[in-house]
Formats: C-alpha cells, sequence, structure tokens
C-alpha cells in the first residue's frame, strides 16, 4: 500500500517539478549573462497557454503524428516516476532495470524522430536524421556507463545499485568518476543541451531536437515540451540516484526520513539546475559533425572505464 | 514424431515437380502454397509438441543414399527448435505467397523449387550424418539459388545469383573438409560417432574453423556477407523472407550442432574469435544497412547484423560453457536462440512487407517511396511493428533477446581470462552501437518509405493488398508482440535444448513466470515485458485522459508550417539519402562514403551536382583478390590443356611416382 502511494506521490511530484527545474536553468542562466530573466514559474504558463490553445497540424498529417506525442510523454513520465528520487521503496520499481529504462528512452526517441519525417518537410527530416545520428552514439555510450556501475554493482536493477552505492564501501573509484563524466556527457546530449544543441535556438540550420518537432503547436507541442522537461528532471535525479544517492529513503523508514529525503532530492536537483547552467554559459555550441567527436570521447570514456574497473580489480 | 516429420516430408518433395503438370495455372499456385503452409505448419507444430513435451530424441535410418550406407536422422531438441524456427516462418511465407504469387510475371519459375527448398531445410535440420547433411545443404544452396534467378530478367540478378553459387559451393567445400576432419577422427561419418570421439585439440581447431567458415559464409558473417545483401533481396519477397529470416538460421544450426554438439571441447579462446568476429559483423552490417538505399537490401544488410548479434550471444556461451560456468552459458545460449527465433518473426514480416510495398507500387528503391502510411494502413501498422521490434524497442520482442544477451555480457568480468573480460567489454560497446544504429536505421526505413510525402507516381496512386498478404503480416506483427510481452513462449521451448547443449537453461522450471523474466545467471535482475507493456498503456491513457480534461479540443488541418518556407514539391523533404548523411561521414572510413559536389562557377548555366557514394570494402580487401588469384590460377593453368601426349604421360608417370612416395614417406 505505501509502495502504491509512494509510486503516486512520485508521479505527481516529478511532473509538478519538471517544469520548474527547466524554469530555474532558464533563470540562472539568463542572470548569469546578466539578465534578469523570466520568473522561473514562467514554463508552467507556457505549457497552460499552448494547452489552451487550438492545435494545428499540418493537412497530410497521419495518425502516428498525432499519437507519437502522448507516447513520448508517456515514456519519459514513466521514465522520470521509475528513478529512486527520495525513496527506493516504489511498486514499479522491479521495471526499473537500467537496461529497460535505456530501451524506453529510446523508444520516445523512436516515435519523435518518426513523427519528425510524418509531415514531409525538410526541418523536419533534418531534426529526425541528426537527432538519431546523436542518439546512435549517446546510448552506447550510456550502456557502457550503466555496465561500469553494474558491474560495481552486482546489478542493473536502479534501486539495487542506489541502495549499493549509499551502503557499501565504494569509496572514490577512477572508473566511477569516469563513467559520471561519460553520463554527464551523454545527458548534455540527449537533452539537446549545449554544447550539442541548444534549446534555445529557432535558427533553422542549428537545430536538432526543435527541428524535429517544428510542426507541433497546441496541446501535442505543450506535451512534447513538458517530456522534454521530464527528460531533463529524468536526467538528473538518475546522475543523482547512482552518484549520489544520500539521503535516498528506505522502504518503511518513516515519515521524518521521507521528508529529509525530498529535501535532499530537492537540493539535487537545484544543484543539477545551477550546475548545467553554469556549464552551458561557460562554452559554445559545436558544429553538428563536431558531435560525433564529443560523443565517440563519452563511449571510449565508457570503455576505459570498463577496463580501469578490470585494472583497478587485478585482472 | 521424427517418423509423422519424415511422412510429410514426402508431401512436401512430391508438390514441386507434381506442380510441373501446369505450373502457370492459378490452381497450381494455390495447390503449391496452401499445401505448404499446411504441411509446414503441422512439421513446425510437431516440432514445438517435441520441445514443450520434454520428448526423447529420436532417431531413424532410411535405406537412401548409396547401398551400403543408410541415410539417419534424428530429432532432438535443438533440431526440433530449429524446426519450429523454419517451418514458422516458412508457413507464413507460403500463406503470403498465395495472394503475393498472382503478381508474379513467371510463377513457373517459383512455384516447383519452393516446396523443395522448404523440404531441403527440414533434411538439413534432421539429418544425423555427414552425407545426408551435407547433400540436404547443397539440395537447400541449389533450390534456393534457382528461386534467386526466378527474376532474371532484372539486371543484377545474374551477377547475385553467380555470386551466391560460388559463395555456397564454397561453404559446402569447407563444410565437406570440417566432416572430413571429423570423421577422419571419429572412423565414421554418422554423429553419434563424431559425437562420442574426442579429436586432438589441433584437429578439433581446424575442423572448428572450417565449420566456421563454412557456415559463416550460408550466415552472412563479415567479410563473407558480401553474397547475401546481393542475392536475398533478387528473389522474389516470400523467398527473400525464407531465405533471410529461415535459411542464415540453418546455417546458425549448423554451426551450433558443430560447434557445441559435434566436436565437444572448444578451446578457451574460439570464443572470443566467435566475439569479435560476431561483434564486426553486426556493426558493419548495419552501418551498410544504414546507407543502402533499397529497401530489400537494407533488409538484408540488417540480416548480416542481426546474425552477428546472434554469433556473438554463441561466442558467450561458449567461452562461458569451456570456462565451467554453464549457467551463464545457458543465459548466452538462450539469448542467441532466442534472437534467432525473434530474428526470424520480424525479419520475415519486414520482407513481406518489403514486398508488398513492392507489390504496391513497383518500387524497391526508397527514393521513390513515401506517404504509404495512409494508402496502405494496415501494411504500415505491421511494419511499424516490425520496425519497432528490430530496434530492440520494449515490449516488442527485439528487447527481450536483446536483455538476455546484456545480462550475459555484463557477466563478462566472471571469465577468468582478461583476453576474453576485455573483449567482454568490447562487446558490450559493439552491441550497444550496433543496437542504437539499429533504431536509426529503421527510423529511416520505415520514415522515408511510409511517411512524409509520396516521392513517386506509383506511391501517390499505391494502394492495401490482397488480404491473405495483409493478414500474414499482422499475424507477424502479433506474433513479435506476443513473444515480447510473453517471454516464456520463446525460452520455456528451450529449457531442455539449453540443458541438452550447454548442460543449463537460462530460465530452469523452477523459476518460470509468465510475468517476470528472472534468470537466475543474471542474478536477481529482472524484466517483465507485460508490466511494461500495461505500465506504458496506463500512463498513456492517463495522458490522454488528463489532457481531454485540461486542454483544448479543437484541431485545425491547415498547411505545414516548415519555419513558414514549405516548397510544395515531394523533392524538398528528407530523403533516404540525406537522412542517412550524417552516420555516413560519422562512418565514413568503415562505409568508404565519399561526397562529390559539383558547384559551377557563378555565371555558369550548368546544374550543381551532388552524388554520394560508398563502397563495401571486403571487396577491395577479399573477393576481388580472391577472384584475381582465380583467373591467374585459371589462366596458367590453362597451359595444360594444350600439351603434346608425350607430356601428358611423363605428368601422369610423375604424379604417379610423387604418390607412391608420399605412401612411402607417410607408412
Amino acid at each position: 500500500m505505501t509502495a502504491l502511494a509512494l509510486q503516486l506521490l512520485q508521479m505527481v511530484l516529478v511532473l509538478a517539478a519538471a517544469p520548474l527545474l527547466t524554469g530555474v536553468v532558464r533563470k540562472v542562466k539568463a542572470r548569469l549573462v546578466g539578465r534578469r530573466g523570466p520568473s522561473p514559474l514562467q514554463p508552467y504558463r507556457d505549457l497552460l497557454r499552448l494547452l489552451r490553445k487550438e492545435a494545428v497540424v499540418a493537412e497530410n498529417a497521419s495518425w502516428l503524428f498525432r499519437v507519437a506525442p502522448y507516447l513520448v510523454f508517456a515514456a519519459l513520465w514513466l521514465a522520470a516516476s521509475l528513478v529512486p528520487t527520495f525513496t527506493t521503496g516504489l511498486l514499479l520499481q522491479p521495471t526499473a532495470d537500467l537496461i529497460a529504462l535505456v530501451a524506453l528512452l529510446a523508444s520516445a526517441r523512436f516515435m519523435t524522430a518518426l513523427a519528425g519525417l510524418d509531415i514531409g518537410t525538410s526541418f523536419g527530416g533534418i531534426g529526425s536524421s541528426r537527432d538519431m545520428m546523436i542518439a546512435s552514439l549517446a546510448e552506447p555510450a550510456m550502456l557502457l556507463v550503466i555496465f561500469t556501475v553494474s558491474i560495481v554493482a552486482g546489478s542493473t536493477a536502479l534501486a539495487s545499485v542506489a541502495d549499493y552505492m549509499r551502503e557499501a564501501e565504494v569509496g572514490l573509484r577512477v572508473s566511477l568518476a569516469m563513467a559520471l563524466v561519460a553520463l554527464i556527457m551523454v545527458a548534455l546530449a540527449e537533452n539537446a543541451r549545449i554544447p550539442v544543441d541548444n534549446p534555445a535556438t529557432h535558427l533553422e540550420l542549428t537545430m536538432v531536437h526543435e527541428a524535429m518537432v517544428l510542426e507541433y503547436s497546441g496541446r501535442h507541442l505543450a506535451l512534447i515540451e513538458a517530456a522534454a522537461m521530464l527528460k531533463l528532471l529524468f536526467y538528473i535525479s538518475l546522475i543523482a540516484c547512482i552518484f549520489a544517492p544520500w539521503g535516498l529513503a528506505a522502504p518503511g523508514e518513516g515519515a521524518a526520513v521521507a521528508a529529509f529525503a525530498l529535501t535532499a532530492w530537492s537540493a539535487k536537483l537545484l544543484l543539477g539546475a545551477i550546475a548545467l547552467a553554469v556549464l552551458e554559459t561557460s562554452i559554445a555550441k559545436m558544429r553538428v559533425f563536431r558531435v560525433s567527436e564529443f560523443l565517440g570521447g563519452a563511449l571510449l570514456l565508457g570503455l576505459l572505464a570498463v577496463i580501469f574497473l578490470y585494472v583497478s580489480r587485478g585482472i | 514424431m521424427l517418423a509423422s516429420i519424415l511422412i510429410a516430408l514426402v508431401p512436401l518433395l512430391a508438390l514441386g515437380p507434381a506442380s510441373l503438370v501446369a505450373p502457370r495455372a492459378p490452381a497450381a499456385r494455390i495447390a503449391v502454397y496452401g499445401g505448404t503452409a499446411i504441411l509446414a505448419g503441422a512439421i513446425g507444430l510437431i516440432a514445438a509438441a517435441h520441445l514443450v513435451t520434454g520428448s526423447a530424441p529420436e532417431a531413424a535410418g532410411l535405406p537412401l543414399g548409396l547401398p551400403w550406407l543408410t541415410a539417419r536422422f534424428r530429432l532432438d531438441a535443438l533440431s526440433a527448435f530449429f524446426l519450429m524456427i523454419a517451418n514458422g516462418g516458412a508457413a507464413a511465407a507460403s500463406i503470403y505467397g498465395i495472394g503475393y504469387g498472382k503478381h508474379e510475371a513467371e510463377p513457373e519459375r517459383v512455384i516447383p523449387a519452393f516446396p523443395l527448398f522448404l523440404a531441403a531445410i527440414d533434411l538439413t535440420l534432421l539429418a544425423d550424418d555427414a552425407f545426408s547433411f551435407l547433400l540436404s545443404w547443397e539440395t537447400m544452396s541449389v533450390t534456393s539459388w534457382a528461386l534467386v534467378l526466378a527474376t532474371h530478367r532484372e539486371p543484377d540478378t545474374l551477377r547475385a545469383a553467380q555470386l551466391y553459387l560460388v559463395m555456397a559451393s564454397g561453404g559446402t567445400l569447407l563444410l565437406l573438409m570440417a566432416f572430413g576432419v571429423l570423421a577422419q577422427l571419429a572412423g565414421a561419418y554418422d554423429f553419434e560417432s563424431i559425437r562420442s570421439a574426442t579429436p586432438a585439440p589441433a584437429a578439433a581447431v581446424l575442423a572448428l574453423v572450417l565449420a566456421f567458415l563454412g557456415t559463416g559464409s550460408k550466415a552472412g558473417l563479415v567479410p563473407l556477407h558480401a553474397w547475401l545483401p546481393l542475392a536475398h533481396p533478387a528473389a522474389p519477397s516470400h523467398v527473400s523472407a525464407l531465405m533471410s529470416g529461415v535459411m542464415t538460421k540453418v546455417a546458425l544450426y549448423a554451426m551450433v550442432r558443430i560447434t557445441f554438439d559435434l566436436v565437444g571441447s572448444v578451446p578457451w579462446w574460439w570464443g572470443g574469435v566467435m566475439m569479435a568476429v560476431g561483434g564486426i559483423t553486426a556493426v558493419v552490417g548495419v552501418l551498410f544497412a544504414i546507407v543502402e538505399q533499397d529497401l530489400k537490401r537494407l533488409l538484408a544488410y540488417s540480416t548480416v547484423e542481426n546474425i552477428g548479434i546472434v554469433v556473438t550471444a554463441l561466442g558467450l556461451a561458449a567461452a562461458f560453457r569451456d570456462n565451467g560456468m554453464p549457467e551463464i552459458a545457458g543465459l548466452a545460449f538462450a539469448a542467441a536462440l532466442l534472437h534467432a527465433l525473434n530474428h526470424a518473426v520480424f525479419k520475415s514480416l519486414l520482407f513481406l512487407g518489403a514486398g508488398a510495398i513492392a507489390t504496391a507500387t513497383g518500387a524497391r528503391d526508397l527514393g521513390r517511396l513515401g506517404g504509404l502510411i495512409g494508402r496502405m494502413p494496415q501494411t504500415a501498422f505491421a511494419m511499424l511493428v516490425g520496425a519497432g521490434a528490430i530496434a530492440a524497442l520494449p515490449p516488442l520482442n527485439g528487447f527481450v533477446s536483446e536483455w538476455l544477451l546484456f545480462q550475459a555480457v555484463l557477466k563478462g568480468p566472471l571469465l577468468p581470462q582478461w583476453e576474453l573480460k576485455i573483449a567482454a567489454a568490447v562487446i558490450a560497446a559493439l552491441l550497444a552501437l550496433a543496437a542504437a544504429l539499429a533504431a536509426t536505421c529503421f527510423v529511416r526505413a520505415f520514415g522515408i518509405a511510409f511517411l512524409g510525402r509520396p516521392r513517386s507516381p506509383e506511391a501517390a496512386a499505391a494502394s492495401e493488398v490482397e488480404p491473405s498478404m495483409r493478414w500474414t503480416l499482422l499475424v507477424l506483427a502479433g506474433l513479435c508482440l506476443a513473444l515480447g510481452i510473453l517471454p516464456m513462449l520463446g525460452l520455456m521451448p528451450m529449457t531442455r535444448l539449453g540443458e541438452a547443449v550447454i548442460g543449463a537453461a537460462a530460465v530452469p522450471p523452477e523459476a518460470r513466470s509468465w510475468i517476470w523474466l528472472t534468470p537466475p545467471a543474471a542474478g536477481g535482475n529482472s524484466y517483465g515485458g507485460i508490466v511494461v507493456l500495461i505500465v506504458i498503456t496506463v500512463f498513456a491513457v492517463m495522458t490522454r485522459i488528463g489532457i481531454h480534461s485540461l486542454a483544448s479540443h479543437r484541431l485545425r488541418r491547415a498547411k505545414p508550417w516548415a519555419c513558414g518556407f514549405d516548397a510544395p514539391v515531394h523533392a524538398a523533404q528528407y530523403s533516404a539519402s540525406s537522412f542517412a548523411q550524417p552516420v555516413r561521414r560519422v562512418f565514413a572510413g568503415l562505409v568508404r562514403a565519399e561526397e562529390r559536389v559539383d558547384m559551377p562557377e557563378p555565371g555558369d548555366l550548368r546544374p550543381a551536382h551532388f552524388a554520394a557514394s560508398w563502397r563495401d570494402a571486403s571487396w577491395d580487401f577479399f573477393y576481388n583478390p580472391i577472384g584475381a588469384a582465380v583467373g591467374w590460377l585459371s589462366l596458367t593453368l590453362n597451359q595444360l590443356q594444350f600439351l603434346t601426349i608425350r607430356k601428358y604421360l611423363s605428368l601422369m608417370f610423375a604424379a604417379l611416382v610423387g604418390l607412391l612416395f608420399l605412401v612411402a614417406v607417410t607408412q
């Protein structure tokens, strides 16, 4: 029963917190470049505005175009609800296998990329094509990070990984540091952040993710945007859960611990948002075809992490 | 059960020759395909029953072939599993053929060979001695070669068929030598004797290498794969489905039979070799699939990729088995076999779907398709499921075998040899890369063919195909989902198979659950396909309800936005080539990609040109050198045909002396 209640709480929480997280990132970025910036609550207003508007759909759009936003949103919402953000005692925890999570995100991307091709405009195509190229390199890097982490923790189940990282004497490990850097690089790419993509751009030739969803409007766009916000929340929570699981409440630890865990999670999210904003303001976006070097680096870092692990354990 | 399968094979063998009475009559088409479907379905069901009931192996000897030899056949768990795959795929292709065959220009070239092809496949899977095996294997090659030649009026077919024949004969030759080595040591050609003999390590390695090359050339391992993307697509689509979905599995069966069953003790590094070749095959295959423009050839390259994945898993199984970890070996072995089964399902679906597209539009080139989702909704839906399955997306079946394989790869650190440990890590990277690239490949294949605007008048005028074709596609799509959400459907039949071949099943009966897939060797990790499906459905329904109660319901149809600049011509949209451009550039070294831009000077009125090309490097470093060597050798030896009688006689004398010397030395 508690597991169900906690699961429902987490589902509501991630949904409520995701726009705020994006709002905070935008606010901090604006402050860093000397602008006042909109209120952190602005994303909520944007989403509500989009929901109120009529949806304009191209004449030749197929059913896939209209179904995709719902599936993409559902997949990201599910993914964000599976990560142990403040407790490991969630009802759906058994489904939170890291490999399955990666595949869930891949399904969402598959649908988005197809929707980008559905109308038959050049922007949709350029977005889909580049997004899939980025994903083709980011996904293996992510799996190698998972490989490293699960060799250390002995499991691919996210809750077990978090428990292990929290309780066992993991210590500082070179391979885990490499895995962390690789995961951050993957997270930047997957969330279409600088230096891989620019979430704020609407300059045609530099867009990747934005180009792919260019044809969406109204409630469909609201879903796509909300899904992107959930994805950011998912990745920050995932990094926090694997590499900084302190403060996570184990099942049945009482309300006080849970309240503390919630505060800890909020602090981690805030920290992640500030770090992201600082990173994004301090580097420039790279050319699309440099992305392969960036992500190839992440891939090799993941591989090195595994090999270092062997070396440190004495082959 | 073996007796009933052998009895069912008699009418199957008779169907082909019988159809020669009136091969062009519609009745012949319906009789042959209908009969093949019924017989294949029956054989598949018998094989499945053999697996599920856990019956003991059955053997039979028939007085066929040379008078002093009997042709031996045996039905054990391994044969039965592959019989189930082969006949399931064949039944689907046959039912589809009833409708598809109507559009065939020369049905008399397809109908007689089709049932023979299937019968040869079944006999190969049942054979229990080297003679019957090689005879069936070669019959399978020759009948499929004849089926490829059914489209002999198309320009590329003759070259494809010739290359196929050469590669198939070469493969059979290697297998013949492999069996020769094994039988030499065992003293007999039947599998029972070979199995019980323990070959010397060097001889075992020689047999393994020969058999790996022989079966690998049929399965499409890099660099022996180059014939596959030429020959498989050249055949009519239901035959392509059979070749890609089923015949490659027969090659895998032969690989498993020889490596795990007949040779028995394998040196520890052999698993590493298989893993390396498999991993490279997977990545190379999918990269060429991404750049390929022809839909059926794209699917054939993707077959190369999937065979690579299966061989990697088999290599992993061999490595774990020979290091005394049968549970993990069983996990990898189950991943391999489940992927073989899954691949048979979704590759058949995709090839048959490509055939439906070809029937509706007359085109296989992605550049002439587009927008078919509106005109062929059922085909499009089935193909979407197939694309998702092959891209390993949950909750479809491709993901289950992928998950199992990754669970086995994750146990790589337990291997005692550091070479294998590092290999497991690199394999993980290669497999993950192949999986991610496969998603890109099938976004492109499905997106360019079915979405967007029609790229040709034929695509714009396409209409849905016959019911027998559509329903086959939909049933196969349903199977993709069923095997994805209930992985036990595929894993339960292989419980005893794993025990028999490896020594442990991935999911032993006590760990069996229809909801959660929890292989004991995966150390507590679990995947619940049906749970994922239910949960994602609940989330999607909640989203839908939420949006409907919160958001505006208004919807307006308008012209596409495209930043306000939408050129309403199909050529302005992204093409198959432009979609592949980022991957082509990133992996330019591997696919030998080149882009040539011819931009006229200002004032020059000729049109600008852009050409992108790519090239399979195996031609440069493998096929062409071998071809050149063979050509040189034939030219040199050609002089032997123009000698005088004196010289011929002295040559014979020299040969005799040489042989006598050899005998004297060896005795």
